[in-house]
């Protein structure tokens, strides 16, 4: 345990950190050419796996999450040696992937995993596939067995490039330890520009272990790979003159926007429109929850503001979303009255689910870049639009149908009530990472987020257990910031052994354990489709069960503070605490009603017009103007 | 649905025909034929694919397939604007008493006789689909006991070439 980092220490860390941060961010934006690269690295006489290492090095990578074993092996012995390279000893290799994806999307650079050949490799397919469908920029580095056994069914032998290709953005199979330093060099770049996303580098053990000579690429050879960046000035000037002339606009923001770094940006093109806006789940925090345009989360369990403003729209424009079926629901009825202006870094998106009026290819923060003074044009020739009656009718929306939930009946602890708690208490600077399932989406609903990349979930493909490795790799990523696991019973038994990991490799992070004894999401489904029949939904761990296991108990074995809260009113007081500790991981286990549900509600495959704002209460559209 | 005849330019890397084809599977696209080789440039190969799809979805798996790192350019090849062969071997029953039958179905198709036993014979046959369909169905009669056909093989008409210019952007951004 290295205790805790001095003032000084911190300091120093945050520094260099952003060092590294401004050298990458002139790195990136489309180009192949590795500026910085040429004079440090001449030539040199290494072995394949200290060619690995120097990669990494050069790359700027500062933090590999993984675990050894046979073919990575001789890789981890010149990882021992490197000062820039700090190797944080996971548990299983989908808490390092899971953590790696953290890292990534709280700092925004590029997260590293690490894993053996084999079972090694293929516990990674989880966290490559969620990494794929949420576009965190990954890179994967496996060993393979040496390049003379591939292919024999060898010991720990795995076709780990074939079981990935279709859910990586590239991979690499690599056998010829010359290709290493031009490979990683690669890897880095295309999981980091255009639509980032996982790469994964298999590298043979025989190849780690041979002489090769070091050089670092001064280019890259990409012929196939060139992302589209700057957006079409035509398709600019077309969403201009719409977006100034609807009357009833709204701005629909996916994850894009943060991926993008254009925050900052698209709150000028919020305040500049005066429309109004809806932050998907993986867009959280892209614009300030406190913004007064700003109406919520779109989708399934989305505001009425928000899935109403939609569905009434006479403009739609998408920023970085991908119109996924959890925000449309039954697309042939989705926003059904609205022209859509779809901008996008990845030409595949558009189009794909909803036919684009104004299609628009490129980097978020250019396309708003460039929109913006051509929108403010339009304003100067036509005057701005008129859209006060839409915000009468928004305005009617917010007052009738504002975020809320019932007391559970039971008399046991409010989720939401804990949840919102948590928000209020910590504040919009902390870092909170959702598990998936009723937690999550309540973690999404009733925290505000004020700043990008202080929620982390796994949006896309919705993997339990993403929340504990998730938000390890988010405190290593920021360690000067409070970072909240909220996770669900059913997800913390799927990853809690990596609080072994925070609690030897001083990485203090909280969790706030919505502790309702069962699958709470499906059981939700079960109690309003499946006729309340729970089958296989009870996990013993809560109110009048054994708690099996004391989620109390765990947190002690592994080294952390337990708490368990029963009350709401020692909801405050806990997370007080909680908040307070900092030399080691806090698991709070707030033991919580099983039968708060998620509201409001579109069903799946319905039409969003069709949303309940708690169960059996849907809006009356007819009293819209 | 309709047929659509697609050329795409690859890097000559291991592995790429493998996300070409896997692609087309995981997006639910049929193949109908599939052809591949090398170009005159050594660091580029060329893939003839021919698809039964809409226009929408045939849009869409062109986008996809650019995605992919190893696609550097992918062409539509319009009938009327192309020229599309296959290439056909086949092996066909013919003795003393119906050789003479087959051979004149092999002229008039212009095929060749690439191999005679003394009771069959291997016929090679190049052509657009059709041709061959059609060469097929005259010699079904005398019995047709195997056939192997190559993918469509697809080149645009008049001076222009495709690999050329993505080849020459493949050298500009190296």
């Amino acid at each position: 345990m290295t205790g805790t980092p001095t003032p000084a220490q911190i300091a120093a860390r945050a520094e260099a950190r952003d060092q590294v941060r401004t050298e990458l961010r002139s790195r990136v934006g489309g180009k192949a050419e590795l500026e910085n690269a040429a004079p440090r690295v001449g030539p040199e006489e290494v072995t394949g796996a200290q060619s690995i290492v120097r990669s990494l090095e050069e790359v700027g990578a500062e933090v590999v999450f993984g675990i050894p074993g046979g073919a990575i092996l001789p890789t981890y012995d010149p990882l021992m040696d490197s000062a820039k390279l700090r190797h944080i000893l996971v548990r299983h290799e989908q808490g390092g992937g899971h953590a790696a994806s953290g890292y990534a999307h709280a700092t925004g650079r590029v997260g590293v995993t690490m894993a053996t050949s084999g079972p090694g490799a293929t516990n990674l397919v989880t966290p490559i596939a969620d990494a794929n469908m949420d576009s965190i920029p990954l890179v994967a580095i496996t060993g393979q067995v040496g390049a003379s056994a591939i292919g024999t069914d060898a010991f720990q032998e795995a076709d780990i490039v074939g079981i990935t290709m279709p859910i990586t953005k590239h991979s690499y199979l690599v056998t010829d330890p010359a290709e290493i330093p031009r490979t990683i060099a690669e890897a880095f770049h295309i999981a980091s520009t255009g639509r980032p996303g996982p790469v994964l580098v298999d590298i043979a053990k025989s190849a780690m272990q041979s002489r090769t000579t070091f050089s670092w690429p001064q280019e890259l050879n990409l012929p196939g790979y060139h992302p589209v960046t700057k957006p079409h000035s035509k398709q600019i000037r077309e969403a201009a003159k719409l977006l100034a002339t609807a009357r009833r606009p709204v701005l629909y923001v996916g994850g894009g926007v943060i991926r993008a770094g254009a925050s900052d940006l698209l709150r000028q093109l919020v305040d500049l429109s005066g429309a109004p806006v809806v932050t998907t789940l993986m867009a959280r925090g892209a614009v300030p929850d406190s913004h007064p345009q700003h109406l919520g989360m779109p989708g399934m369990h989305g505001t009425v503001p928000a899935v109403a403003a939609l569905q009434k729209a006479d403009l739609v424009f998408a920023l970085g979303a991908r119109f996924d079926d959890r925000v449309t629901g039954k697309l042939s009825s989705f926003a059904p009255l609205a022209a859509i202006i779809h901008a996008d870094i990845d030409p595949a998106e558009i189009g794909k689910n909803r036919e684009a009026d104004v299609p628009i290819v490129g980097d978020l923060r250019e396309v708003i870049g460039d929109l913006l003074p051509e929108l403010a044009k339009e304003h100067e020739t036509h005057g701005k639009p008129d859209v006060e009656g839409w915000w009468r009718q928004l305005d009617e929306w917010r007052r009738t149908y504002p975020r809320g939930y019932s007391q559970p009946e039971d008399g046991h602890l409010s989720p939401q009530h804990v949840i919102q708690r948590l928000g209020e208490l910590t504040g919009p600077d902390a870092i909170y990472v959702a598990g998936v399932g009723q937690h999550q989406m309540w973690a999404a609903q009733f925290i505000s987020y004020e700043r990008p990349n202080t929620w982390i979930n796994s949006g896309g493909l919705g993997t339990m257990g993403y929340s504990i490795p998730a938000a390890m790799g988010a405190k290593v990523g920021e360690p000067d910031r409070t970072v909240w696991a909220v996770d669900g019973d059913g997800c913390f038994q799927m990853t809690n052994q990596e609080l072994a990991t925070c609690t030897i490799n001083d990485i203090p992070i909280k969790v706030a354990l919505i502790n309702n004894s069962s699958l709470g999401m499906v059981r939700q489904w079960q109690t309003l489709f499946y006729e309340s029949r729970y089958s296989n939904t009870d996990l013993h761990t809560g109110h009048g069960t054994m708690r099996v296991p004391d989620f109390v108990k765990l947190a002690d074995a592994y080294g952390c503070e337990g708490i368990r809260v029963e009350r709401a009113s020692d909801v405050d007081a806990a997370i007080k605490r909680a908040n307070e500790i900092d030399d080691r991981p806090v698991v709070v286990d707030f033991t919580v009603s099983r039968d708060a549900m998620v509201w409001p509600m579109v069903a799946a495959g319905v039409s969003n017009d069709d949303i309940q704002y708690a169960r059996g209460i849907s809006p009356a559209w007819d009293r819209e103007d | 649905m309709s047929r659509h005849t697609l050329s795409v330019l690859v890097e000559n890397k291991p592995g790429v025909l493998t996300r070409v084809a896997g692609l087309f599977a995981r997006r639910a696209f049929n193949i109908h034929s599939l052809a591949v080789g090398p170009t005159e440039h050594e660091e580029i190969s060329r893939i003839t694919v021919v698809v039964d799809v809409e226009e929408h979805p045939l849009e869409q798996v062109t986008k996809q397939l650019n995605k992919l790192i190893h696609v550097i350019k992918i062409v539509e090849l319009e009938p009327e604007s192309s020229v599309h062969r296959e290439l056909l071997l086949v092996k066909v029953r013919a003795d003393a008493a119906t050789r003479t039958g087959v051979l004149e179905v092999v002229e008039m198709f212009r095929a060749r006789v690439v191999d005679v036993v003394p009771d069959s014979v291997v016929i090679e046959a190049t052509g657009p689909a059709a041709k061959l369909d059609s060469l097929l169905a005259a010699l079904e009669p005398y019995g047709v006991r195997e056939i192997v056909k190559s993918g469509t093989l697809a080149i645009g008409r008049g001076a222009r070439s495709i690999t050329d210019r993505a080849f020459e952007r493949a050298v500009r951004s190296a």
